[in-house]
């Protein structure tokens, strides 16, 4: 094995490895270097229990951008994405809300609760659309610099200025109104159904410690259309395999390009020599050097503990420490014997092969928040539960099934302290089998094995600091320019060779691959590497 | 009039969206609850079922059936085509243009089985004069069921009673599917793993439910021709009438092709003791060298984005495949070198995918040319890369992981 590369990446998660497919490509020599025994960091797959697969963190697919799937080819490397079929909400009482890619079936699913929401939801879904054409933009490219003169940025901002002004007035003060309202106050505008808004709602508080009717929260609603514009007529899907199965097709892209990539090879420390990273130090004490070192991690644990305050400015390291993680949800994994159907719409139709949300009604969300406001999870959590055995059947024996629970709250600070989350697992996690089981009363019986994961579990398993599935909340003050902090959202860090390509820079969280790619893009561009 | 297939009154039960085509003089539905997606995907990820009755069928029986269709066939039958053996080719007029497209079993001794898009009765008894050998045609009385994706083989060994991970790829055998006879050919359309299962039009509901019943955990998915429109050609498979045309049918020399035009020179044996039909003239072409060269596209995505933002309009491109055929350009975009006949959007690879006839010389992967593509009613070209077929070829196409 060499000691000496062009990049080290530190942490094998799908950004980090996203980052080294590229510079593999590009011809350098690059290592990946993993804590754990597998990789793809949150985007995982583990079999805990025999014969049923666990999509252990991240569970969809929704965002991962599609010229990466081009770029490194990852379909040749295994990588299958089927869309989910439906956004299902049950109900106890009523019939639920199923909400189809057939827009005709969708129509009648809504009259069931307003006609006139009926009318206006697909309205709803051009004008989002269009809006997320600019949401792309700055998806797709490094985050604009609001406070340079530098005439390549001068232009992109330009262009962002010209895409807004040519949304026309009534689009511009929607974009305006995204940016800066709630979620609830921002559909409340168009619609009247408590039952429909409910699901639309939670895309904006996903790993935020926010609520439903927390200004701000309006902006991540745009993501959900996103993927309209990518060719793909449905957005959310789910990877053959579980999302460990996106995570190998990338390694496997990247070690094809002749990048190296270690597992069980924990980083201790990033080796700084007057302000410039030289490499890295193992936890077992080998010394690997590098023309650059990438952390993949998140900010936190890049440069509060891999780097050390003392390499680091001190307004830089102030607003390291400011950045907000505040992780605010966790995830049960569950083996059943039997499908538990649902009460509502009983059988196993395509109305449970999508993504089946947890929130009947505006209130419940907000109750959930309040309880975790005051250091408590959710007693009634919201929940977004997917059955990947439904869509790929090999994640299961036949007739078997896993499940996939998304839980929020769960916030890391309780208010025993976060440490004190291991004696209050099984209760949060029966806390989330009870809440499923009003709607699906067989669900106990059929259980065969359950995982619960806590924000503490995610933080010392995953190593996201504060069990922060984005590697930072994903709110306005921490997105573009901002992110992680102000002046240093372009990858680069005030320590000199040392990058960074997690979901802790631009443009975020969500197995987007995108922090992954562009850093690489600006490394090479920069002649960083 | 469109006749029923033998499967029409399951297939018709099922289809929501009350969209059918004819094909070849049946019903045939185009998609079940009219989201292909949903069946595209079914057969990438699981199995998908599809009712492909309405394909030509002859039985040829007889000592002599193996120099019939060597004679007709590009293949040469005569030799290494043992019992249980399946292969894909074409056949020719006397001038070595393709006529049609198909496959040739060896179901038993004395008895060969060809599919085609066409009917040639009359042309296989034609080349048969003076041979033991009798053409039964059995379009009509034999129903098949294609049942593919990486799925299909868990769900064939709940029904049959031999081991399918032993199965080869081009491979036929009789067995009983629910105490039903009927032939399993590992063959397919879709270029991914799959099978297709032939049987007496009487037994063939039979078959049909028994595969759904054993495809439930499987989630086997009933499929149409929008879905597999895609699917072919992502496995890069042409398709008479669409891609090229049967010489028979054509007015004009210059529509018709040869094998090495579409790409199917690996179809073609010279060296045989049986002649084929147009074979002198498929020889000369090698010498000569031939007229065009059947491609693979991959669109430029960026570029077709950009192309639609000076319209600023999102890209938009059909849900589903797309025969109409455009002018291909060289890089410069005026001189046309070929026309470009299927396109689809890939949803696995995230790419707008075309096959075109071009001249050969353009035909190198890596190939930078242009294809028409239209926007606001107004003409315009974009960038489309030449690039090796099949678009996408999963392992488990070929794979026989029972194999010792």
């Amino acid at each position: 094995m060499a000691t000496s590369y062009d990049a080290i990446i530190i942490g094998g998660g799908h950004n980090g490895l996203v980052c080294a497919a590229y510079l593999a490509k590009a011809g350098r020599k690059v290592l990946v270097l993993e804590r754990r025994h597998v990789l793809g960091g949150a985007a995982v797959t583990e079999e805990l229990y025999p014969g049923f697969k666990y999509t252990v963190c991240s569970y969809v697919v929704s965002l991962l951008r599609p010229y990466i799937i081009r770029d490194l080819d990852l379909v040749r490397h295994g990588l299958q994405i089927t869309p989910l079929e439906c956004s299902y909400t049950p109900d106890v009482e009523g019939p639920g809300l199923c909400r189809w890619p057939d827009p005709h079936k969708t129509r009648e699913e809504i009259q069931r609760y307003s006609k006139r929401d009926a009318d206006v939801y697909p309205e709803f879904g051009r004008a989002m659309g269009r809006l997320a054409r600019f949401a792309k933009e700055i998806i797709d490219n490094p985050a604009p610099d609001p406070a340079s003169w530098r005439p390549s940025d001068l232009m992109q901002l330009l262009g962002l200025g010209r895409r807004f002004r040519d949304l026309g007035d009534d689009l511009g003060a929607i974009q305006f109104k995204l940016s800066t309202m709630s979620a609830v106050d921002f559909l409340d505008e168009w619609f009247e159904s408590d039952f429909l808004k409910s699901p639309m709602s939670v895309s904006g508080i996903i790993g935020t410690m926010l609520g439903v009717r927390s200004p701000g929260t309006a902006y991540v609603l745009l993501h959900h259309y996103m993927g309209e514009i990518d060719g793909a007529s449905r957005a959310w899907g789910f990877a053959k395999g579980g999302n460990g199965a996106v995570s190998m097709s990338i390694a496997r892209a990247a070690q094809a390009f002749g990048a190296e990539i270690r597992t069980e090879a924990p980083v201790h420390k990033v080796l700084v020599k007057g302000n410039r990273a030289t490499g890295v130090v193992l936890e077992n004490g080998d010394e690997l050097s590098a023309r650059a070192v990438i952390s993949s991690c998140d900010p936190r644990l890049t440069f509060l503990r891999f780097v050390g305050e003392e390499h680091l400015p001190d307004d830089f390291a102030t607003g390291i420490k400011r950045y907000k993680f505040r992780g605010s949800s966790g995830k049960v994994n569950l083996s059943l014997d039997r499908f538990p159907e649902f009460k509502d719409r009983p059988g196993i139709g395509m109305h449970v092969m999508g993504d089946i949300a947890i929130c009947p009604g505006l209130d419940y969300l907000e109750r959930a928040y309040d309880e975790a406001k005051y250091g408590d999870f959710s007693s009634r959590p919201y929940m977004n539960v997917v059955f990947p055995s439904l869509l790929d059947p090999e994640m299961a024996p036949p007739g078997k099934h896993v499940a996939s629970i998304f839980v929020q709250y769960a916030p890391y600070d309780i208010k025993e302290g976060p440490e004190h989350w291991p004696e209050r697992r099984e209760a949060f996690g029966d806390a989330v089998i009870d809440t499923l089981s009003h709607y699906c009363p067989t669900l106990k019986e059929s259980i065969l094995h359950r995982q619960v994961l806590t924000p503490w579990d995610i933080e010392q398993e995953f190593g996201l600091s504060e069990g922060n599935i984005f590697q930072g909340e994903l709110s306005l003050e921490q997105l573009l320019f901002q992110r992680p902090t102000s002046g240093w959202a372009r990858y680069s860090t005030p320590v000199r060779n040392l990058w960074m390509c997690g979901s802790g820079a631009h443009p975020g969280g969500g197995v987007m691959g995108a922090p992954g790619a562009l850093a690489a893009k600006t490394l090479l561009a920069q002649g960083g590497v | 009039m469109l006749k029923p297939t033998p499967f029409h009154e399951r297939t018709t039960a099922l289809c929501e969206s009350w969209k059918y085509k004819d094909w070849a003089g049946k019903v045939a539905v185009c998609t079940y609850d009219g989201h292909s997606e949903r069946e595209y995907y079914a057969v990438r990820h699981a199995a998908g079922l599809m009712d492909a009755s309405p394909l030509y069928k002859y039985d040829v029986f007889g000592a002599d059936g193996a120099k019939l269709l060597s004679r007709v066939a590009t293949r040469d039958v005569s030799r290494d085509f043992g019992v249980g053996r399946v292969t894909y080719c074409t056949w020719c007029d006397e001038n070595g243009n393709v006529l049609d497209d198909g496959t040739i079993s060896h179901l038993a001794p004395g008895h060969f089985r060809v599919t085609s898009s066409e009917p040639w009765q009359r042309w296989l008894e034609r080349h048969g004069r003076r041979l033991d050998v009798r053409v039964e045609e059995t379009t009509d009385a034999l129903g098949c069921l294609a049942l593919q994706g990486p799925n299909a083989r868990a769900i064939l060994d709940q029904c049959v009673d031999f081991d399918m991970s032993k199965m080869r790829f081009f491979r036929v055998r009789r067995t009983k599917l629910d105490g039903v006879d009927v032939w399993i050919s590992r063959t397919g359309y879709t270029g991914d793993l799959g099978f297709e299962v032939w049987v007496a039009a009487a037994d063939a509901l039979r078959v049909w439910d028994a595969l759904m019943a054993a495809g439930r955990l499987h989630g086997i998915t009933p499929m149409g021709l929008d879905a597999l429109d895609v699917l072919r050609i992502e496995a890069g498979y042409v398709l008479q009438g669409v891609d090229y045309f049967s010489a028979k049918s054509c007015i004009i020399e210059a529509r018709k092709s040869t094998p090495h035009e579409l790409g199917l020179g690996g179809a073609v044996d010279l060296e045989r003791d049986i002649r084929f039909v147009g074979q002198e003239a498929v020889e000369a072409e090698l010498t000569r060298g031939h007229t065009w060269a059947l491609v693979g596209l991959d669109v430029s995505w960026p570029e077709l984005e950009a192309l639609y933002e000076e319209y600023s309009l999102p890209p938009h491109l059909a849900p589903a495949a797309c025969r109409d055929a455009v002018p291909v350009f060289e890089a410069d975009g005026r001189t046309q070198v070929g026309q470009a006949t299927s396109h689809t959007w890939s949803p696995l690879l995230k790419k707008q995918l075309s096959l075109a006839s071009v001249a050969p010389r353009y035909a190198v992967p890596g190939t930078k040319l242009k294809i028409e593509h239209t926007v606001e009613y107004e003409r315009r070209t974009i960038t489309a890369t030449v690039v090796d077929r099949p678009f996408f070829d999963p392992e488990r196409k070929r794979a026989t992981p029972g194999r010792a």
